[in-house]
């Protein structure tokens, strides 16, 4: 009689579902996963550490690159523990500017979630579909901060400027004719503002889509129902937030019950699932794009009507204007000491949590009083997703594993920082 | 401080803590031989109810303000908990014992999500977690040396890695930059720069 022994299967670092430097090491008994071992790290540039030799504006546009998918909500963290630490005070433009682009993003994060899910278990449609969505969102940041991705926009003490008027537009090619350049640039005649509204008022069209192609589908259920089961009480335990633990039925959202910036003026629901699995959370993340959605336009009604200052006048904090800043000695003297010797905060510690795409994204200050901090530790929700995963894989097949990957929403810019 | 902040400060005073408030957070500051006790009563205190680790986190005091060392060591774990059923927040930082090798319990007993925080809090800072069932290494690379995040590691790290042509594979050398710094770090007196 042959020994049947278990075997180890090394999953990623170069495997496409492995959502990036992933290396699984799967202990396998046939088809059926025995123990899951991810070794996380390959993507590690100690962020942590170089913003200690970093002043606190220097160390913004890291944030960035931590979730390279939902970038603008780690920066409101960011941002949000600086103000906290150094008592600064946000112009209500700002505020709504900010969770504007903070929904902007989770509709992002979610396309991408859901289009990669869809990705990693056959489903090429729809990935094609979200990413032409996310393709419009991203020219919202390019239009406002100049970068598609890493857009360094929210500063402590607001954002870095006000909404553009004008929203750029495509331009002439050999490949396009006039009636084409036309109708691609419908939508893009008016203000950031306009393009947006538009598409608020779209979009749900199109998530309609995406569902008519996944949420009653045979084979998509068949996938993701029953998979990655997490109780209530596991979930908790294992420290998941956000959609992760939404999934699960608990009706946990920082927005709602932390209230942060204009949240508690905006009119929306909290999504819960019902038995915690893949396809619960798929459910979960697809209403919360609509949900998004709402948000959205609240703010856009809000924006339209109430111009204002985006960024602190506190020039500690905040750089003056260019014209300030060249004909006042003093707002001279503001903007040098601001971006060479870099502000001064408070000697202290704070810690301030948004409600990411993901979930609970946080960031923890230490400082002495020094224009850098003196330990910042990032508080990122993937990384306690990632953790779980031996307890979610165990007893699957290895393709389910890959649904359950796919389903814990990880970024490894975030995981390994 | 709100209504709500003020009934967990009182009652964390009833369960024997000493919390401190600041800037809306509070903070629990927990002696080494009591860390494990304190944090189970946390969770398990019917009227605490935080069931849920955000953070835990290592810090290490050594350069804080300068030379002056105001702690009572030099490591510190600093834990961020959560309660939902109570939607309040707490912050926790017990010293480490033992500057050369911290030492501290384990909770993994207590909230199974801190079992990838204490591997980085050791990988990091290399603070032993006492009973923790799996204690490797985990943001670092596979056979790394030293602790990076301790303050006398310096950011350019001791070595570097790259081809030799002549031996046909990747070697590592101690690390050719100078370490540099481009804005220097101050910590201005009181009232600096106020009229």
């Amino acid at each position: 009689m042959p020994e049947i022994r278990n075997y180890t299967v090394n999953f990623g670092p170069q495997h496409p579902a492995a959502h990036g430097v992933l290396r699984l090491v799967l202990e396998m008994d046939g088809e059926v996963v025995q123990r899951a071992d991810p070794h996380i790290g390959l993507l590690h540039r100690a962020t942590e550490k170089l913003a200690e030799s970093r002043t606190y504006l220097q160390s913004l546009p890291y944030m960035d690159r931590l979730d390279y998918i939902s970038m603008m909500c780690s920066e409101h963290a960011y941002c949000m523990a600086v103000e906290k630490l150094a008592g600064i005070e946000v112009p209500i433009r700002a505020q709504y500017i900010r969770v504007m682009f903070d929904e902007i993003t989770r509709i992002l994060n979610h396309l991408f979630g859901v289009a990669t899910l869809g990705l990693d278990l056959g489903a090429m449609t729809v990935f094609l579909y979200c990413f032409r969505e996310r393709e419009d969102l991203l020219d919202c940041y390019e239009a406002v901060s100049g970068a598609r991705m890493h857009a360094a926009y929210y500063r402590p003490g607001g954002v870095y400027r006000d909404l553009p008027e004008r929203m750029p537009q495509y331009e002439a090619q050999v490949s396009r004719n006039a009636k084409q350049l036309g109708e691609m640039n419908a939508n893009r005649q008016g203000s950031l503002l306009d393009f947006i509204e538009d598409f608020t008022q779209r979009f749900p069209k199109c998530v309609d889509e995406y569902e008519t192609l996944l949420t009653e589908n045979r084979i998509w259920k068949q996938r993701t129902v029953g998979i990655g089961v997490v109780s209530p009480e596991r979930a908790l335990a294992r420290g998941f937030t956000g959609p992760m633990l939404r999934g699960s039925g608990i009706a946990w959202d920082l927005r709602k019950k932390q209230p942060y910036e204009v949240y508690d003026k905006l009119d929306f629901d909290v999504v819960v699932g019902v038995n915690g699995d893949t396809y619960d959370r798929y459910l979960v993340r697809v209403e919360e794009m609509r949900q998004s959605n709402r948000i959205i336009k609240q703010c856009v009604d809000w924006l339209r009507k109430n111009p204002g200052p985006v960024i602190s006048d506190s020039h500690k904090v905040a750089p003056p204007s260019r014209e300030q800043m060249k004909s006042s000695m003093e707002e001279l003297i503001h903007h040098f000491k601001l971006f060479t010797e870099g502000m001064h905060v408070p000697e202290g510690e704070a810690y301030a949590g948004v409600e990411g795409p993901k979930g609970e994204f946080g960031v923890y200050f230490i400082s002495d009083g020094a224009n850098k901090p003196y330990r910042m530790k990032l508080r990122s929700p993937a990384f306690t997703h990632l953790s779980a995963i031996d307890e979610m894989a165990r007893g699957h097949m290895l393709a389910d594993a890959v649904a359950v990957i796919s389903t814990l929403d990880i970024v490894f810019g975030e995981i390994d920082r | 401080m709100t209504p709500k902040l003020q009934r967990l400060f009182d009652t964390l005073q009833q369960a024997g803590l000493a919390p401190a408030e600041r800037l809306g957070e509070i903070t629990v500051e927990v002696a080494p031989g009591a860390y494990l006790e304190t944090c189970r009563k946390l969770r398990d205190d019917a009227a605490l109810r935080f069931e849920q680790v955000i953070d835990l986190c290592g810090v290490d005091y050594s350069t804080y303000g300068g030379a002056r060392a105001p702690r009572g060591g030099r490591f510190a774990v600093v834990l961020h908990l959560l309660s939902i059923t109570n939607n309040w927040r707490l912050r926790v930082r017990c010293m480490a014992a033992g500057d050369e090798i911290p030492m501290l319990p384990t909770l993994v007993e207590v909230w199974p999500s801190v079992n990838w925080f204490e591997r980085e809090a050791f990988d990091l800072f290399g603070i032993v977690f006492e009973g923790h069932p799996d204690l490797r290494r985990i943001l670092t690379d596979y056979g790394f040396t030293g602790h990076p995040f301790r303050k006398d590691f310096p950011i350019s790290g001791h070595v570097e890695m790259r081809y030799d042509p002549e031996q046909r594979r990747v070697v590592y050398q101690p690390v050719t930059i100078e370490p540099r710094e481009v804005t220097p770090r101050v910590v201005r007196e009181p009232k600096y720069g106020e009229e």
